[in-house]
């Protein structure tokens, strides 16, 4: 195996990880986390296809390195939005999970 | 197995082992901390794949910037995250973990019955890109072979800033943006955030102006920038802005702006959107990048700054 399906490997990897905890967790900042690291796994496939197109003296395509770079700035973008929403709701008393019990127990507090 | 692959085996697994942690850890602010070297780590792979310009973004934004705005949010919803007693049930969190081994196995499949030889645009683009005028070809796919995706990255950044402003509490509508100052008395921080600005301010310049050849360009080097205002910001050296300045809205505009104008005249002088005439490439994608760097700097540092919260001048 060369290096660069061991990082393609890693990538697949990393996606899985991610998609896990943005299934299994409830808080919210866990998920953005999470999700971020899907992406960063999906931007590591692309790496590796870029990579592999080595060509031309070059050490890898830069077609796909240059939408990777794009692609890091938008979902650095989507994760500031996301952070300033989950804050926003935080502030305003909404919680910062989507845990049921958690909420319960605030909604109770609230009341009494 | 050679020591080369090891070597590489030893970063894969660094990478994989500080993911789990940013979803495992318990506390957030340890998954955020883990999510920082994550990104460090992850530059390093990029290194291993001979993409150095990935590898400066990934370490500037995707770890740097990223890595502030979480741990400035895990400190803040901390005590709410306390509360949370339950997650799912051990069956459901099977069922999630075999669907995600199922979709790594299969991405992992990909990764091995990928076409040989390569599909490569690389031959393509070094072969276009004299006409550029710019000696790096990942700089010549961003500016001028893909210009419109640039054009359009930049149009999501200032979107991005809009929603998040629109997230301000009524009290502090067009007020300032509330960056904690959690280090403001912080003897070594503010020695740091009166010392490094100037050779940040050089780094940034040299990144972006010698980006037009090598490894850098307008976005790494704003990001040291905006990396520096953020300092002087959280150090208490420096005021944020407040949202309604009007020369803050007329420099979140000026990059894309201008790259506008440019593509736009581009119909008239070189026969399409987004074309630069040959002779004066490089000058163009140079006036363009230098209000974009600026218009990059400030939009990084306010989505981090967040929503305005304040209309006092303190």
């Amino acid at each position: 195996m060369n290096p660069t399906t061991l990082f393609g490997l890693c990538g697949a990897a990393l996606v899985g990880i991610g998609l896990y905890g943005l299934l299994t967790d409830p808080r919210l900042l866990r998920k953005i986390i999470a999700f971020n690291l899907v992406g960063s796994g999906v931007f590591l496939l692309f790496g590796v296809v870029a990579r592999r197109g080595a060509a031309a003296g070059l050490g890898g395509d830069p077609v796909p390195q240059a939408l990777v770079i794009t692609g890091i700035v938008v979902a650095f973008s989507a994760t500031a939005l996301a952070v300033a929403l989950l804050l926003r709701l935080h502030e305003s008393g909404g919680g910062a999970t989507l845990d049921d019990a958690a909420d319960g127990a605030r909604t109770d507090r609230s009341r009494s | 197995m050679s020591f080369e692959l090891n070597y590489e085996l030893l970063v894969g697994l660094l990478v994989l082992t500080t993911a789990a942690w940013s979803v495992a850890a318990r506390d957030s602010y340890s998954a955020a901390v883990g999510f920082v070297s994550y990104g460090l780590l992850l530059a390093i792979v990029w290194m291993q794949l001979q993409a150095v310009d990935v590898a400066l973004t990934e370490v500037a934004i995707g770890s740097g910037l990223t890595g502030l705005l979480l741990l400035g949010a895990a400190a803040r919803v901390r005590a709410a995250e306390a509360r949370v007693v339950a997650r799912p049930s051990i069956a459901l969190r099977t069922l999630a973990a075999l669907a995600c081994v199922g979709i790594s196995v299969a991405l992992a499949a990909t990764v091995l019955s990928l076409p040989q030889p390569a599909p490569s645009l690389a031959a393509e683009a070094l072969a276009a890109l004299p006409a550029t005028g710019l000696g790096n070809p990942v700089n010549g796919v961003l500016m001028a072979f893909r210009a419109f995706d640039t054009l359009l990255e930049k149009v999501v950044l200032v979107l991005s800033l809009v929603g998040v402003w629109s997230l301000a509490p009524e009290s502090g509508w067009t007020g300032r943006p509330r960056l904690l100052h959690p280090f403001a008395d912080d003897g070594v921080l503010r020695f740091l955030a009166r010392t490094l600005p100037p050779l940040g301010l050089l780094l940034g310049l040299h990144l972006m102006w010698n980006g037009a050849d090598e490894p850098g360009g307008a976005f790494q080097g704003a990001t040291v920038l905006a990396a520096m205002w953020l300092l002087v910001l959280m150090a208490g050296l420096g005021e944020a802005p407040q949202v309604r300045a009007r020369w803050l809205r007329v420099a979140a505009v000026a990059g894309p702006a201008t790259f506008l104008a440019v593509g736009l005249a581009g119909m008239g002088i070189a026969g399409a959107f987004l074309a630069y005439p040959e002779a004066h490439a490089k000058t163009l994608i140079l006036f363009v990048e230098l209000p974009m760097m600026l218009t990059i700097a400030l939009v990084l540092a306010l989505l981090v700054a967040g929503p305005p919260e304040r209309t006092d001048g303190t």
